[in-house]
């Protein structure tokens, strides 16, 4: 294990308190959820991966397992009444060609995904009919309209492993997202893995390290009160270690979200999760 | 400040250490002059009121504290360590069963919550718990 | 009106008379403290809900006094006795002056 003196420092300032993730298992309104499962073979350096949810504190922890104590819902609700509302010169509402949000089940396991070429993330597909499908105007990637609509989406694939397709035409996109994890940015010169794959598990000053998995979002965190984005996440991991973010929506953030989707294969999509 | 590897070290030990000592109420008074004037200096008694919190928090913005005392008609909620010590008072109904409520609280940092309950006879009751506020290390 | 604001509560549909239930409500609200600076450095005013009651049939449940260390998206958990069929209101006073209401039947038998 290659450890960074400041990093090998604070695991040993901290010995004893540095637990493994705790042996919990969750369920959300009685549903179970995978929160541990065998490391698909594409990921090299684990046996095992754990949903992020298995490293926070309990009273975090006790905040998903249940909707209505999860404050995230709210914002499931504002995507219910954005699913209806009709916007657009188009004159139409996503309901009025999506009879019901039920039939995305299974779509947020899948994401994301090669289409035309191009990888598309669920907010290109969501965007692609405002903008094509409504005469509406985009959502800003991490904005309140796009995280609580792909919150309610996501929703339907709750439970479901995550899946993503990564051969094929998929391949190039997903050697650059591992590409990308693996490369040492910013003035602490460390990579995604320094963190969430040599160290998850040890306390980080008062952070419990996880391995950075994707299956819970967007999440409801904590420190904002409000559901984060996938690249809004990436954007503030790289602006902690000085590095200059890549733009949320760019071809780097997709391929690193490929990527990371497929370090989760196998675990259960929570969204929306709850994290500190 | 900019940020240096050894700077970064620094700080977390920093923060390690103000964790460690529980760093001190700085607003506690204003605490006392709020019970003071809810009870009129009244004696506080202990062991019929329980207020449940974490020990350690893993984010002060949202910090869920529970309070119960069988018998009260208010419970009054205080953060020793907020700019302004007061949070809530719940005054329970004839139709409140038990005399308990949980909520959801913003603690600006480490510090005692304090709870007061009113009791039916007019006599007051008293508890507190300390809540570790931790400082989140990276994670955006 | 602030905007977003949505209450949420959570009671059973039915009880046994003079049975005990719990009641678990929420509203999206900022609950801004008036502690808080804009990006000008401009103190950005108190906007919080400042009272929440709940009421059965037209009797007190419980009643609380909100300050702004209440979390955004206030949640209240509380237990409530049902001494005969009826409805819950639960009421939200927001400092601008704005009421939110919602209720909710319970059949006890
Ligand atoms: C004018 C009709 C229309 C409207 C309005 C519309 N869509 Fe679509 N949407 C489609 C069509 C057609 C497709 C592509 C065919 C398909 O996969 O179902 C699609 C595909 C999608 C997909 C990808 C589904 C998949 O399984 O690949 C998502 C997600 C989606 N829409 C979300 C939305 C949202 C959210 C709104 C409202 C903001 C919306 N749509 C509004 C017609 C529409
Ligand atoms: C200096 C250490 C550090 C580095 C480097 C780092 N992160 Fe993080 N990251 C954290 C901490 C701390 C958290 C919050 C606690 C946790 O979930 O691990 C976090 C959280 C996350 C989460 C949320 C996990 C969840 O369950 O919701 C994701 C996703 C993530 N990081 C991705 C990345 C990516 C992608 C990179 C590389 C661009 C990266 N991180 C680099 C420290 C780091």
């Amino acid at each position: 294990m290659n450890l960074k003196p400041w990093i090998a420092v604070l695991v040993a300032g901290v010995a004893g308190a540095a637990s493994a993730q705790d042996s919990n298992t969750l369920s959300i309104d009685g549903e179970p959820m995978v929160t541990e499962v065998a490391a698909p073979a594409h990921v090299e350096n684990l046996d095992t991966i754990y949903s992020g949810w298995r490293f926070r504190s309990a009273e975090t922890q006790a905040l998903e397992t249940d909707d209505f104590d999860n404050p995230a819902f709210v914002f499931v609700d504002q995507g219910i009444d954005l699913f209806d509302k009709v916007d657009g010169t188009e004159n139409k509402a996503c309901s009025s060609c999506h009879e019901n949000v039920e039939d995305f089940a299974g779509l947020r396991t899948q994401l994301p995904r090669v289409q035309d070429g191009e990888l598309v993330t669920m907010e290109n597909l969501i965007n692609d009919c405002r903008t094509e499908r409504m005469g509406a105007e985009p959502w800003k990637w991490s904005k309140g309209p796009m995280t609580a609509m792909t919150a309610l989406i996501g929703l339907q694939s709750r439970g479901m492993p995550m899946n993503v397709t990564i051969d094929g035409e998929a391949a190039p996109f997903w050697e650059q997202g591992k590409e990308l994890y693996y490369t040492r940015v910013g003035q602490l010169d460390m990579s995604c893995s320094n963190c969430h794959e040599d160290n998850y598990g040890v306390m980080i000053r008062a952070d419990h390290l996880s391995q950075g998995q994707i299956n819970g979002f967007p999440t409801y965190r904590l420190k904002n009160a409000k559901l984060n984005s996938i690249h809004g996440r990436f954007k503030g991991c790289m602006k902690n270690i000085r590095a200059t973010p890549f733009a949320e929506g760019g071809d780097e953030f997709k391929a690193l979200e490929l990527y990371l989707a497929s370090r989760g294969e196998g675990l259960s999509v929570e969204t929306p999760s709850v994290r500190n | 400040m900019k940020l240096t590897r050894r700077n970064l070290l620094i700080l977390s030990s920093a923060s390690a250490a103000a964790t460690a000592m529980g760093s001190l109420p700085a607003f506690a008074s204003l605490t006392d002059d709020a019970i003071a004037e809810l009870t009129g200096g009244a004696e506080l008694g202990e062991g019929a009121i329980t207020l449940t919190a974490p020990e350690i928090a893993e984010n002060g913005n949202t910090v869920p504290i529970e309070v119960s005392a069988p018998g009260a008609v208010a419970i009054t909620l205080f953060a020793d360590g907020n700019p302004v010590p007061n949070v809530a008072t719940f005054n329970f109904g004839p139709l409140s069963a038990s005399r308990s409520a949980s909520t959801r609280i913003r603690l600006a940092t480490t510090q005692n919550v304090v709870a007061i309950a009113k009791m039916e006879d007019g006599s007051f009751q008293k508890a507190s718990a300390n809540v570790k506020v931790t400082i989140g290390g990276c994670g955006g | 009106m602030a905007s977003g604001v949505k209450p949420r509560v959570k009671v059973p549909k039915t009880a046994a008379t003079g049975d005990t239930i719990t009641i678990k409500t929420l509203i999206s609200h900022k609950m801004e403290s008036g502690q808080r600076k804009d990006d000008d450095g401009n103190v950005i005013p108190r906007s919080i809900i400042n009272r929440f009651t709940a009421d059965f049939n037209g009797q007190n449940v419980i009643d609380v006094t909100l300050e702004p260390a209440i979390s955004t998206n206030p949640y209240f958990q509380f237990e409530a006795v049902v001494p005969e069929s009826g409805e819950f209101t639960f009421t939200w006073y927001d400092d601008d002056g704005d009421v939110y209401e919602t209720s909710k039947k319970i059949e006890a038998s």
